[in-house]
């Protein structure tokens, strides 16, 4: 049969391969770790200090105590739980990418998984430290774990509290174990290029990594079910931390609807970062050839997707809330719409709902700027959402007189910054030490050169 | 402990090839002399390699499932036990209610299964693991490499092989 090369099928048939050697991939790879610009010590300045914020609002917290928090009775969830939803969430859209999406065998994911997958980890870092935060008694936030305390308590286990602690701690730990695992071999590569104390560090944190044939064998398995475990989890996770709300019966909180809808919600939210993230450090590490339109058209489809998703569960929110004939029901909703809290109402119906369905649009697919600007959208209207849900189901929970608004305060604000701050360092340090981009899993993909002609 | 700590060097002889398919026929052509305990390194996994060699498939598995067994029963043994431990009744509920146990049960699969299975890894890696064996940086980046070890009356037969299957670089490794 006569070969018939149609440049837009091969083009559509090869478009996650980029057109490198494997010796380029490791090169361009490699040349990331190099020395840091100065825009970048600016970039992890700020971060730093952004951080020192909240450094200093927390020591005045553990202080004084949380009362110069904004909360008001009945609300006594409010920013710190609002924030730690946020970041919880942020994590899924990695773990979508760097496992489900490895399982679904997409190409697209590659480029990108390493990114996010770090994203993953500091974000659900920054997470954990939400809770004990909002504890209030940061010094007895062991009386969380399951152990034998002075009157032989346990933990009760049907509190969604309890199970959010481990779901929360099992994610971080699996989800590092994944990262630090997949960096093994890239490390090994940069090892294998650099000198002096570098190689020393790498030489430590490639833990032995040679490539043999008996090591890729247990590793390629592993790696496997390593995807494999950690697909469900990342399903779970938010699943409980929606539980959280669900299982009570504050109006507002007590749907069915809530686990996955706060799935869909975390990926959309995740994706969102993932875009804020990438779009500035593909240009700053010189990756553009790596990470392409390509990717983005991708991730932006699963923006839609997710956003979509959204849009579904907000209408069947409010058509549930009109449908059951509840009062306290309805009025939940017709005062999320209306009543003192509409404007952050409406920014989260916006934001989430209705910016997402510019996507469908390719145009708009393809468009870096678009992309960067819709990204920002989507990282305020989710915290957004969670405030939202949090604050404006809890100011209007069981009796009327007992209603009250609350309103942030800088203790709230000062923690929020310094969590974008820690996030920030840890994301910048990890881009500036690590290969960014998955080297050998890039590699797995360009077909090395061969003897006789042709595929095999 | 001297021992893992200084090993001797393997003698025997390091090739690299640069094209995977000449790569693969080495390995094949080896293996058909009798040639067992050869070391392939390569900068990704490749099929074409996994299928010369033909090795079996990873015990991590059988790891992975013990340890997600494990956390699992250990889930619902300690939220059982710490129930009846301190009997309280919450919300009308039985003391054991298992239905909220699975989360902890679930979640306790989740992270024993993981963490046997990267625990597997490294057991095998180092039971598996060839001291003294030579490398070379390039095998992480572009080129694929074959150490066979050999006697030096196998020597020169082995490389003459290498060279005839397409190896860019033959090195011999003394003792």
């Amino acid at each position: 049969m006569a070969v018939v090369t149609h440049p837009t099928t091969v083009s559509h048939d090869t478009q996650h391969i980029p057109p490198m050697t494997h010796a380029e991939v490791t090169r361009d790879v490699v040349a990331t770790l190099g020395p840091a610009s100065r825009g970048y010590v600016l970039l992890l300045l700020g971060a730093v200090s952004i951080f020192l914020i909240g450094i200093l609002t927390f020591l005045i917290l553990i202080k004084d105590g949380l009362g110069h928090a904004g909360y008001n009775p009945p609300v006594f969830w409010s920013v710190y739980i609002t924030t730690f939803v946020f970041w919880v969430g942020i994590g899924h859209a990695g773990t979508l990418i760097s496992a489900i999406l490895f399982l679904f065998r997409s190409p697209w994911r590659t480029a990108v998984y390493r990114s996010t997958e770090a994203m993953t980890v500091f974000a659900v870092m920054t997470a954990g430290l939400f809770p004990i935060i909002h504890i209030g008694r940061q010094w007895i936030f062991y009386w969380l774990l399951p152990y034998p305390n002075q009157r032989y308590l346990w933990p009760n286990f049907k509190s969604p509290l309890i199970w959010d602690v481990f779901a929360i701690s099992t994610y971080l730990t699996v989800s590092t174990t994944f990262l630090v695992f997949g960096l093994l071999p890239d490390l090994a590569a940069v090892r294998d290029k650099v000198s002096g104390w570098r190689k020393t560090i790498y030489t430590w944190t490639a833990a032995g990594w040679q490539g043999t044939d008996n090591q890729w064998r247990h590793y390629s398995r592993a790696y496997l079910y390593l995807a494999a475990l950690a697909t469900p989890l990342v399903l779970s996770v938010h699943s409980v931390v929606s539980w959280d709300f669900a299982s009570s019966i504050v109006p507002g909180w007590h749907g069915t609807i809530f686990a996955p809808y706060f799935v869909a919600g975390a990926i959309y939210s995740g994706i969102g970062m993932v875009l804020t993230l990438i779009i500035p450090l593909r240009r700053a590490l010189r990756i553009e050839h790596m990470i392409t339109e390509y990717h983005f058209d991708n991730l932006a489809k699963l923006t839609l997707l997710t956003g979509s998703i959204l849009l579904y569960a907000y209408a069947m929110e409010y058509f549930i809330a009109w449908y059951s004939g509840n009062t306290f029901e309805q009025a939940t909703f017709f005062r999320r719409a209306f009543g003192p809290m509409w404007w952050a109402g409406w920014t989260m119906i916006i934001c989430n709902a209705f910016v997402s369905q510019l996507l469908w649009f390719r145009k708009i697919r393809v468009n870096i700027t678009a992309l960067f600007v819709i990204s920002i959208f989507i990282n305020i209207g989710m915290w957004f959402e969670r405030y939202v849900i949090i604050v404006s189901s809890l100011s209007n929970d069981y009796l009327p007189w007992a209603w009250d608004q609350m309103n942030p305060t800088w203790a709230d604000w000062g923690i929020l910054a310094g969590s974008f701050g820690w996030f920030g360092m840890w994301f910048l340090l990890f881009a500036k030490n690590f290969p960014i981009v998955a080297i050998q899993e890039i590699k797995e993909m360009i077909p090395m050169p061969r003897m006789r002609g042709g595929h095999h | 402990m001297a021992a893992l700590k200084r090993s001797r060097r393997m003698p025997g002889i390091l090739a690299s090839f640069v094209q995977i398919d000449a790569a693969a026929d080495a390995i094949r052509a080896l293996r058909a002399r009798g040639h067992r305990n050869l070391v392939v390194y390569s900068p990704s996994p490749n099929h074409e390699l996994e299928e010369a060699l033909n090795h079996r498939v990873s015990p991590v598995r059988l790891f992975t499932l013990i340890g997600g067994l494990t956390g699992c029963a250990a889930g619902f043994a300690m939220t059982i036990w710490m129930s009846y431990d301190w009997p309280v009744l919450v919300g009308g509920k039985p003391i054991a209610s298992i239905p909220p146990y699975v989360v902890i049960a679930f979640e306790l699969t989740i992270l024993l299964g993981a963490l046997s299975t990267v625990a597997a890894v490294g057991l095998f890696s180092a039971l598996q693991g060839k001291r003294g064996v030579a490398y070379d940086p390039r095998f992480s980046d572009d080129q694929i490499g074959i150490f066979v070890p050999a006697g030096s009356d196998q020597t020169s037969a082995v490389e003459t092989l290498l060279r005839s299957a397409g190896a860019v670089e033959v090195r011999h490794e003394a003792a």
